[in-house]
């Protein structure tokens, strides 16, 4: 059966993995207005890393079971629920333990580790996927509770080898280090351009009656916070998502400080006697 | 001329990261993985009186309940461990969980349930029943510190000049308490290891700073050859220093593996973090400052006083820069810890520099309004040429040019001297700077490169990237020096089956790991020269490796690049697949004619509501003079991370402990408050770039910690600024300003 999950099968590459290994992204069109990231480069990408990854993971898959093992005797799945869940497009079947919740029947039976843990207790944004086109914190979710609904996570973005505007313009930004924390934020970043177009409102929204909602920096501020980013990426973050919200570029937050100028600043106090 | 060094790169990783696929330590499967819970001790200090596992052990799905009754005896530890930033070695006397009945602080590790899900280990966990024999307990930093002592690793530092003399001869003096408390580092990734075992083999999958550092001490635990523990670690989801030392999980998650013959796995609840990898000590620190009416610095007495555990030695070294930030002749600067009964403390992002700053530079602010000197001006009259510490010259630095600068943009000249005199619109507008400092560190690190004849290089260093861009910036250094399209270049790190790097710490990886990378890519050049002149027809001979560089598939010379040779075709003609060099970097020793540190100035405007006490930072503008800047897109995002860190430090973060209980109260991240994305605004940064040949062959400083150094206190000065009041105890809450 095509559509069911079968978890036997190890860290085999999906037949999506493979197309993205074979690809690798060309981020020259994205963005709202298709303009071209100026002066940058992007090197490597998708394909180089998650090969050497899995690499590493298909010599640990060949293990075979130590003798002397130690199992429990009680089956694996406890008040097992059967639910088919729709990620991605596709549908999974799961027994699952009642008790599971959403992140982590992504995270330990379904291969979908992109989507992050951070704190389990709703408090950090980092589980953050798309119901239904809503953002939800998977982690407060029971995996039972989404049967017949549509989830998307982060991996179910890109489009074959086109990444989401909203992905590329985190690139484009910075708008992440660790990246730990990312796979949440661009789910969130997605959620919240839609609420923009819906006119969903915020703590910090002006005319609360208008029908779709401008996202002020303000306003993607308010509404980012509930996905933390300890390396603070914020500004970048905020960036990002206000050029993909807006096709408004942002001009760069830095610069080298040149000869001339050099020049100039050190003649100043040279001249100046109080120092 | 160059491609590649100094020009914005996007992260070569950004993309992996984007669509989920970059893989941090729990991802990784293996086959029949079990879930490993770890149960906590609920008091302070004492022993376990008996502890009662059997309705865990009869729940469904569990495997077996480890305790100190039947976990088995790690080995001897490492004898010694590296420790950055200071480059000394200590006795290893780390925490390890489940060695004895012996309890050390609140919430130590006391069970590990291990069962065939994470739900069924959970929930077992629940049912483990612990009674103790307890004893008194101290936790408070505040009631033992009068029996603070000097550590006894390394000599104490010895005054310079007179300083209680001078101190009292001094016409103008301030002296005050400054107070950090413990804080966490929360980095976003729970730390996590995922351990399977073949034989006596081990292969851990790990969240560390330190791939060596986790495989020597996984090697003694288990009395297994150092080569038999692979330890892979390729995405880590930051880290800010809870990973540089071996944690207690990837021992303890290495033994329920080993006993139980079968892959676990084991990841830190959040609440777990707090106990399960140090945090920056509790900090008290003393600072008088004696000068003359000028503003000429007579007289600095900095003294430290922070915590460590009962059980083991941690300096931060508070104090350290406070001896080279400013020329004075007179100094005492002592850092002194006192025990405990918490866990260890750790490095914590800028350790000890953020400390000491905090209280130096909001001293130093202090004693311009006792002054009357504004508080910029202040630092250029006390600017310290050479070194005060060794008198030797600095290798390079720009601070000054990073003062003038930074006051330009800022619009400093338009400052109000007073306090409460400026004012946007209800709310008070204040104005702040400070000094930011960190050492220009290098380790031993080596890198190997392979370059084949169809124009691609595979290079490998076992560094970490927790976030700084370290897979950029090395695949950025080899595409420069090998001459190739970056796109052309593989860089792989994380893995023990890498050459040796040290940990990433101290600010230190490009200076070391990018030297090493920067040497290997020389090393193949050479070879290649070599090779391609044993050839009679070379049109490079009696050219050395110094005179030639390589480009786009070519040795050439560097006078004459008419005059080359095809790198695949000398590869070729000597029948070679490829060429491999391994390069080991050293600091060289020119380094210890001068004195070699990263600067920066930082300049932050604040805006508090006056009638609800909030603070908010609307503008900070870095300016830094850190060497040469490799990437700076990414540096730009590390001074941002400062920056973010710093609002973080200065006015909400604090790990509240009740001492009655010593147990953390607000170990989750609703209750422990680091910045969102509302408290964040304007961040710039001016690169001032400093030539410099003596540092390492990249002329490259640190620039990790150094944009936190100088924030806290910024912000301490900027409410000052805007309220007239004077916070000495961080965080700067609401309440104190009320």
């Amino acid at each position: 059966m095509s559509d069911e999950f079968d978890e036997s099968s190890g860290p085999e590459l999906t037949a999506d993995e493979e197309a993205l290994l074979k690809e690798m992204p060309t981020l020259t069109d994205v963005g709202q207005a298709r303009r071209t990231f100026m002066g940058q480069t992007i090197a490597g990408g998708m394909g180089l890393f998650a090969l050497m990854l899995l690499e590493k993971e298909r010599a640990l898959a060949a293990l075979c079971t130590e003798p002397g093992a130690v199992f429990a005797a009680a089956p694996a799945v406890e008040n097992p629920v059967r639910v088919a869940l729709k990620i991605n497009g596709a549908t999974r079947t799961l027994e699952l333990d009642s008790r599971m919740v959403l992140l982590d029947a992504l995270r330990e039976r379904l291969e979908l580790t992109g989507t992050k843990k951070g704190c389990d207790q709703g408090q950090c944004g980092a589980c953050t996927v798309l119901v239904d086109g809503r953002r939800v914190l998977s982690c407060l979710t029971l995996a039972a509770t989404v049967e017949g609904k549509e989830v998307t996570t982060v991996e179910g973005l890109a489009k074959e080898d086109e990444l989401h505007p909203v992905q590329a313009a985190f690139i484009k930004y910075d708008g992440f280090q660790c990246g730990y924390c990312t796979p949440g934020q661009i789910c969130s970043a997605v959620g919240v351009l839609a609420e923009a177009r819906r006119g969903d409102v915020s703590h910090v929204t002006e005319d609360v009656n208008a029908s779709t909602t401008r996202l002020t920096d303000d306003e993607i501020r308010e509404r980012m916070s509930g996905n933390i980013c300890r390396c603070g990426a914020y500004p970048g973050i905020v960036a990002a998502i206000r050029e993909v919200h807006s096709g408004r570029e942002s001009a760069r937050t830095w610069r080298f400080v040149e000869g001339e100028e050099l020049a100039r600043v050190r003649k100043e106090w040279e001249a100046d006697e109080t120092v | 001329m160059a491609r590649y060094i100094g020009k914005e790169m996007s992260r070569v990783d950004g993309v992996a990261k984007v669509t989920g696929r970059a893989k941090y330590a729990a991802e990784f499967r293996a086959p029949n993985l079990a879930y490993g819970f770890i149960v906590l001790g609920t008091m302070a200090k004492g022993r376990i009186r008996e502890i009662d596992t059997r309705e865990a052990e009869r729940a469904p799905g569990v495997v077996r309940v480890f305790t100190h009754l039947n976990a088995p005896k790690l080995g001897p530890k490492a004898s010694t461990e590296y420790a950055p930033p200071r480059n000394t070695r200590e006795q290893d006397k780390s925490f390890r969980a489940l060695q004895s009945d012996r309890i050390y602080f609140n919430m130590q590790p006391v069970a590990l349930v291990v069962a065939e899900t994470y739900e069924q280990a959970r929930y077992a966990a629940r049912l483990v029943r612990v009674s103790y024999d307890t004893e008194r307990h101290t936790t408070d930093t505040e009631a033992v510190r009068g029996s603070a002592r000097a550590p006894s690793q390394g000599s104490p530092p010895k005054p310079r000049g007179n300083p209680e003399a001078a101190m009292k001869a001094a016409p103008v003096r301030v002296e005050a308490e400054y107070r950090i408390p413990v804080e966490h580092h929360n980095s976003m990734e729970p730390h996590a290891a995922v351990a399977a075992w073949e034989g006596d083999k081990l292969t851990i999958f790990d969240k560390t700073q330190d791939v060596y550092g986790v495989r020597a001490h996984l090697a003694t635990s288990f009395g297994v050859p150092e080569e038999n523990v692979q330890v892979v670690s390729p995405y880590v989801g930051g880290a800010f220093g809870a990973s540089l030392r071996p944690n207690y999980y990837p021992a303890l998650t290495a033994m329920a593996a080993r006993e139980l013959k079968r892959p676990i796995k084991v990841v830190y609840t959040r609440t777990q973090m707090f106990t399960g990898h140090g945090y920056r000590p509790y900090t008290i620190q003393k600072i008088a400052l004696g000068a003359e009416a000028s503003g000429k610095l007579t007289a600095m007495i900095h003294q430290a006083v922070h915590n460590t555990s009962a059980f083991e030695e941690f300096n931060d070294n508070t104090t350290g820069f406070t001896r080279q930030v400013y020329a004075c002749p007179n100094l005492l600067a002592p850092t002194m810890i006192v025990a405990t009964d918490l866990p260890t403390p750790t490095w914590m992002r800028a350790p000890g520099a953020v400390s000491g700053m905090f209280a130096l530079e909001c001293a130093m602010d202090e004693l311009a309004y006792a002054l009357k000197i504004d508080p910029l001006e202040l630092r250029l009259i006390n600017y310290a040429e050479t070194d005060p510490e060794s008198g030797r010259p600095w290798s390079s630095k720009a601070l000054r040019e990073c003062y003038r600068l930074g006051a330009e943009k800022f619009g400093w000249k338009d400052r109000k001297f007073e306090p409460r005199s400026m004012r946007d619109g209800r709310l008070l507008v204040g104005w702040g700077t400070a000094t930011g400092v960190w050492g220009a560190f290098q380790r031993p690190a080596i890198a190997r490169i392979t370059l084949r004849p169809d124009g691609t290089a595979h290079v490998t260093s076992a560094t970490s990237d927790i976030g700084p861009g370290t897979y950029t910036v090395m695949t950025m250094i080899a595409a420069e020096y090998l001459g190739l399209e970056i796109e052309r270049v593989k860089f792989e790190l994380g893995d023990t089956k890498f050459p040796r790097a040290p940990a990433q710490g101290g600010s230190q990886t490009t200076s070391s790991v990018g030297s090493a990378v920067h040497g290997a890519a020389l090393a193949v050049g050479a070879k290649l020269l070599t090779l391609a002149n044993q050839d009679a027809s070379s049109p490079l001979k009696g050219a050395t490796a110094s005179d030639v560089e390589m480009l786009d598939g070519r040795l050439r010379l560097k006078s004459d690049p008419s005059k080359s040779v095809s790198v695949a075709g000398v590869m070729r003609l000597n029948n070679l697949s490829e060429v491999t060099e391994t390069f080991e970097s050293r600091p060289s020793p020119e380094r210890q004619k001068y004195a070699t540190m990263a600067h920066g100035a930082q300049f932050v405007e604040v805006k508090v509501d006056p009638d609800i006490g909030h603070v908010r930072v609307t503008r900070a503008i870095e300016v830094t003079a850190c060497g040469k800047i490799i990437n700076p897109k990414a540096s730009h995002s590390q001074e941002i991370g400062g920056v973010v860190w710093g609002i973080g430090m200065a006015l909400q973060e604090a790990t509240e402990i009740d001492h009655r209980y010593g147990r953390i109260m607000n170990p989750n991240l609703q209750h422990y408050h680091v910045p969102v994305n509302a408290d964040v605004h304007e961040v710039e940064t001016l690169f001032v770039e400093e030539d410099d040949k003596v540092v390492n062959p990249l002329g490259v400083k640190g620039m990790g910690e150094l944009g936190m150094v100088g924030i806290p206190a910024a912000i301490a000065n900027a409410v000052f600024h805007a309220t007239g009041k004077r916070v000495r105890e961080l965080p700067i809450t609401p309440d104190k300003l009320l």
